[in-house]
């Protein structure tokens, strides 16, 4: 690499910039060796050399701070851990703020929608027992339970890439849902009912597709959707919004599949939805009926040959529980 | 070339059209599908919040049987390939898991050993049959057709599961599109959620997601749009009327299934691909390659 494109994304309101745009920067190895540069080498010395109207956040430089994540190429990452040899492409690195949040300045984006978040889900330790008079000690493996979410660096990573906040801002999103697993598996928490009660809400534990963004792009080791699972899978085990559409959905679904072997995606929704909904939702399955895409149940029911072994997986199980 | 297939239950479900697609195109690619007609679903992250053990022994039984036969295990869903590697890293990096997991399997005559490998179809498409290969297979290329490609999440992250192409920006099913003489198009939603997963929870999410992801290949002015997932492909077709309200505007794009698109290049007629089985037609792609 003897010379690099910065191709950065530019937006500041106050010298009444309606739209953000993008400017080019170029670095050669004689400005700094770009084979052994993070992308934030390269971002500050286009600061302190090139540009100084140039604004980006940055502190610790060791992803430790959560401070520098921006998108690189469209997807967010912590550019001090970033290397300018790991992404560049045909001699390119593009570089926007992240997503999901209003824009400030330049690569500096408001995270109050992060910290409300956050703040929504009581990121704090709630025991209802009254203070030990030294400690209260916790057996290693549960701490083990919920060691990966404890690593969180808020840094907003996740919450920049996730695909459900791109079209719904009243989703929780990874980063509170991740924290709130920690919380919740945590059994020095007095209040696990009555957060899995209000995560089981509109926003909350239902409303995430499972699309792996925010286990992709992580810089530790948090898997935000896992935790999310977790979080379902802890309601379902309590008993909890068990009226929900995302726990019908579930219940329904088992059901099928292990009388079955076999997901019948055609009678989920009728009974996790009821028939109000299936009339209503006629216009969808009519034309597909018609164009012999979809049978119309009871038609077009299969199972796996030798269907009795997953029942039987499945009882052995429960019997366990 | 030899697979142990696992169709998924969307192609047996509520689209058919994937699953006749891949039979027809099989043979001529050189390629034999041994079908495991005892493998449960996989689950598809659902069956994984009711009881994760329930889904990595229903995988394990599918990895298992594909093991018996000594045969890579190939999907045509981006959610069944996801969920199955996912249960198979599990099983093969803990072996104390995994026998726990054996135990549920034992009684029904089946044991795991850790050494199936699961792939899909469009990574066999590039890794056995081989790109030049299949450029040399072609009968009708698919000249002038701009094809935008929708790969699905799990078929690409999280790398450490999948690592079969880069999650940031996959080349796959550009150069499958490549290999069959059309133009791959390039925007920001081909990598993200079709939205299908919370089309029960979060209706105007779910299909925000889809309509928006299809409005942006129209801009790059795709013809059509291409999916290695059944799930992706009703959201994107058999629910884009509804996606085209919520987001406002005429949509109008056919979405094909990727053997469907492959079929179409090697000469198969369109009727036994499947192509009038879907909402959106195919009419104006057919009519763009000359068909």
């Amino acid at each position: 690499m003897e010379q690099v494109i910065f191709r950065i994304q530019r937006f500041n309101p106050d010298a009444g910039d309606k739209e953000p745009h993008f400017q080019d920067y170029v670095l050669t190895d004689d400005d700094l060796p770009l084979n052994e540069s993070t992308v934030l080498d390269a971002l500050n010395h286009i600061k302190w050399y090139q540009d100084d109207t140039l604004a980006h956040r940055m502190s610790c430089r060791s992803a430790i701070c959560g401070s520098c994540a921006m998108r690189v190429n469209g997807h967010t990452k912590l550019v001090c851990r970033t290397q300018v040899s790991s992404v560049v492409r045909d001699g390119v690195v593009t570089i926007q703020p992240m997503r999901n949040m209003p824009i400030i300045k330049d690569l500096v984006v408001d995270m109050k929608m992060f910290w409300d978040k956050m703040q929504a889900v009581e990121p704090y330790l709630q025991p209802s027992d009254p203070d030990p008079e030294k400690e209260r000690r916790q057996d290693p493996a549960v701490f083990k339970q919920y060691e990966f979410e404890a690593t969180c660096i808020m840094c907003g990573c996740c919450v920049s890439d996730c695909t459900v906040l791109e079209v719904d801002d009243a989703f929780l999103g990874p980063a509170a849902l991740a924290k709130a697993k920690r919380f919740v598996y945590d059994d020095r928490d007095g209040k696990k009912r009555e957060r899995l009660q209000k995560l089981s809400g509109p926003g909350g534990i239902w409303d995430c597709v499972r699309c792996n963004e925010c286990v992709q792009s992580c810089p530790v080791v948090v898997r935000p959707m896992d935790a999310i699972i977790k979080l379902r899978e802890a309601a379902l085990r309590e008993g909890i919004g068990t009226e929900t559409v995302g726990a019908r959905h579930v219940k329904f679904f088992t059901e099928s599949v292990v009388k079955t072997g076999v997901l019948d995606e055609r009678e989920l929704p009728m009974k996790a939805m009821g028939m109000g909904w299936a009339l209503a939702n006629m216009g969808t399955a009519l034309p597909a009926i018609l164009k012999g895409k979809i049978k119309p149940p009871p038609l077009g029911r299969h199972k796996v040959e030798k269907a009795e072994d997953v029942q039987r997986i499945y009882k052995e199980l429960e019997e366990k529980k | 070339m030899k697979v142990a297939y696992f169709p998924g239950c969307v192609a047996k479900g509520n689209c058919p059209e994937l699953y006749q697609s891949t039979a027809r195109i099989a043979p001529l690619i050189g390629l034999e599908l041994v079908e495991l007609k005892e493998a449960p679903c996989t689950g598809a992250g659902v069956l994984q919040s009711q009881n994760p053990k329930l889904a990595d022994a229903y995988n394990a039984k599918t990895l298992a049987l594909a093991e018996e036969l000594g045969l890579e295990l190939m999907t045509i869903c981006s959610t069944c390939i996801g969920c199955l590697r996912k249960s198979n890293k599990k099983l093969q990096e803990d072996e104390a898991y995994r026998a726990e997991v054996n135990a549920l399997l034992k009684p029904g005559g089946h044991e795991y050993h850790g050494k199936a490998n699961v792939t899909h179809l469009l990574y066999v498409l590039i890794n056995e049959v081989g790109l030049d290969k299949l450029r040399g297979m072609v009968k009708k290329p698919l000249t002038g057709l701009r094809v935008a490609p929708f790969y699905g999440c799990y078929i690409l992250r999280p790398a450490d599961i999948m690592g079969l192409d880069d999650p940031d920006h996959p080349t796959s099913l550009e150069r499958v599109v490549e290999a069959l003489g059309a133009t791959p198009v390039d925007y920001h939603g081909k990598t993200r959620c079709c939205g299908f997963p919370i089309g029960l929870e979060n209706e105007p999410a779910a299909f925000k997601m889809a309509g928006k992801h299809i409005g942006e290949a129209k801009d790059k002015g795709a013809d059509c749009m291409v999916t290695p997932c059944p799930l992706c492909h009703m959201n994107l077709d058999l629910q884009q009327p509804k996606a085209s309200k919520y987001v406002n505007r005429d949509l109008n794009m056919p979405v094909l299934h990727l053997p469907q698109l492959v079929g179409l290049a090697l000469g198969v007629p369109p009727k036994e691909l499947g192509l009038g089985k879907h909402i959106v037609s195919t009419h104006s792609v057919l009519a763009k390659v000359g068909m």
